[in-house]
């Protein structure tokens, strides 16, 4: 497969970008980083590649685990370099998943993130629906999860404790 | 402002004093607030002051990297091979952790020092200072919730609680006010449009916090700030923070993992 794919012609862009749709976030580990968002932009020049490659949290313990396997995967369509730089503009929000991820983190048990308002208040947390159930009847539990991206909740119709994406 | 290779020397170094505080300080007090885990009042605050500990440490390595685009050494050579004296945090952060009352006084201090940094920061010269800014104070909103929230809490919940946050408060109050201590380079740094002045900052800060402080039942002392950190006097308790945080680096086991 990787030596199928070392053809000239095909490190392009959109060659790159359908690539990337393989690496997973490793703490959700069925959702892409391109579905995420986390994929700024991707410049190709004579088979060297640049990623721009915005962290959800700055203290993710994960960003190396991920911009390694970025820097693997795109090396083995053949680029001779690659380059994944960090970027903080504009500030990765959590309005930049697709409804991709936003189901796949549902399957998980982890409920997406509503809209982000322009200032977060504990509002955003009111009446968010449990991943499981559906149900509105929820509380937050914990403004903290088991990752900085992730707050723990409860449903009081199933009965089920939950984890949401917490807006960014 | 971004082009590093047109900034004269002496703007580096005064941007670079101002970066160094910030990461020194974030490093720090993420560090005091790890030693919690596992000994948190309850689970809850145990998995909250664990993910504070790790964003303000992932804070501290953004600026230490800023500070290496400025031709300071690597993130890793600034946290865990320098000696207390070179360091440049207000000694607010390396005071023990305390109690609990202590460790959510000195955070909220601290939490609410950074939202006036940080917003006034978002609009630096420096460009891509003021992005990683705006980056960090959208983190910061978990954390200002948090701390605030436990204010509100332990505040006036019972005679003890009040007592030890009463006691925390008179502690953390002069250090904090040392958070506001100017670095080096300050008058250039306002000049060039980098930050405002720190006697400006700690005016924002004061009309933020007292107000949460004052509703909380909490009395706010008169006392004079400390200062030193700035210019690396630090009280006795840096020397056994370091010792501990960077043991294993400084024991050549830590070359590869």
């Amino acid at each position: 497969m990787v030596n199928d794919s070392r053809e000239k012609g095909r490190l392009t862009r959109e060659t790159i970008l359908a690539a990337l749709e393989t690496v997973k976030d490793p703490e959700i580990p069925t959702v892409s980083i391109v579905d995420l968002g986390l994929i700024y932009d991707v410049r190709v020049k004579d088979e060297e590649v640049e990623v721009d490659f915005a962290p959800t949290f700055v203290g993710c313990p994960a960003l190396h685990a991920m911009e390694q396997a970025i820097v693997e995967r795109i090396q083995s369509l053949g680029a001779r370099s690659v380059q994944v730089r960090r970027v903080y503009r504009p500030p990765w929000t959590a309005d930049r998943m697709n409804e991709r991820a936003r189901q796949a983190l549902r399957e998980l048990g982890i409920a997406p993130p509503r809209p982000v308002p322009a200032e977060i208040t504990l509002a955003v947390f009111e009446k968010l629906p449990c991943p499981f159930c559906g149900s509105n009847d929820t509380r937050m539990e914990n403004l903290f999860g088991p990752t900085s991206c992730r707050a723990l909740f409860y449903c009081n119709t199933c009965q089920q404790p939950f984890e949401a994406f917490k807006p960014l | 402002m971004g082009n590093l290779s047109r900034m004269p020397d002496s703007l580096r170094e005064a941007v670079g004093s101002l970066l160094l505080a910030m990461a020194d300080e974030e490093v720090l007090i993420g560090h005091r607030d790890s030693e919690w885990v596992g000994h948190a009042p309850i689970l809850e605050a145990d998995i909250a002051i664990a993910s504070i500990a790790q964003d303000e440490i992932g804070h501290a390595i953004l600026w230490y990297s800023l500070l290496q685009e400025l031709g300071w050494p690597d993130p890793d050579r600034m946290a865990y091979f320098r000696n207390p004296q070179e360091f440049r945090n207000a000694t607010l952060v390396e005071l023990p952790r305390g109690d609990w009352a202590f460790t959510v006084v000195r955070q909220f201090l601290f939490d609410f020092a950074e939202k006036v940094r940080l917003e006034a920061l978002m609009s630096s010269a420096w460009a891509p200072l003021a992005e990683a800014a705006t980056k960090v104070r959208r983190e910061e909103t978990y954390h200002l919730m948090h701390s605030r929230a436990w204010i509100a809490r332990l505040g006036d919940a019972t005679e003890e609680s009040h007592q030890r946050m009463q006691a925390a408060l008179d502690l953390a109050w002069p250090h904090a006010l040392g958070l506001f201590e100017s670095a080096p380079g300050e008058a250039l740094r306002v000049a060039e449009g980098i930050q405002p002045s720190e006697a400006e900052l700690r005016a924002r800060w004061e009309a933020e916090v007292r107000p949460i402080l004052e509703a909380a039942s909490l009395v706010i002392p008169q006392a004079e700030p400390i200062y030193g950190g700035r210019t690396g006097r630090h009280t006795e308790h840096l020397t056994s923070l370091l010792a501990d945080f960077q043991l294993v680096a400084r024991s050549g086991l830590g070359e590869t993992w």
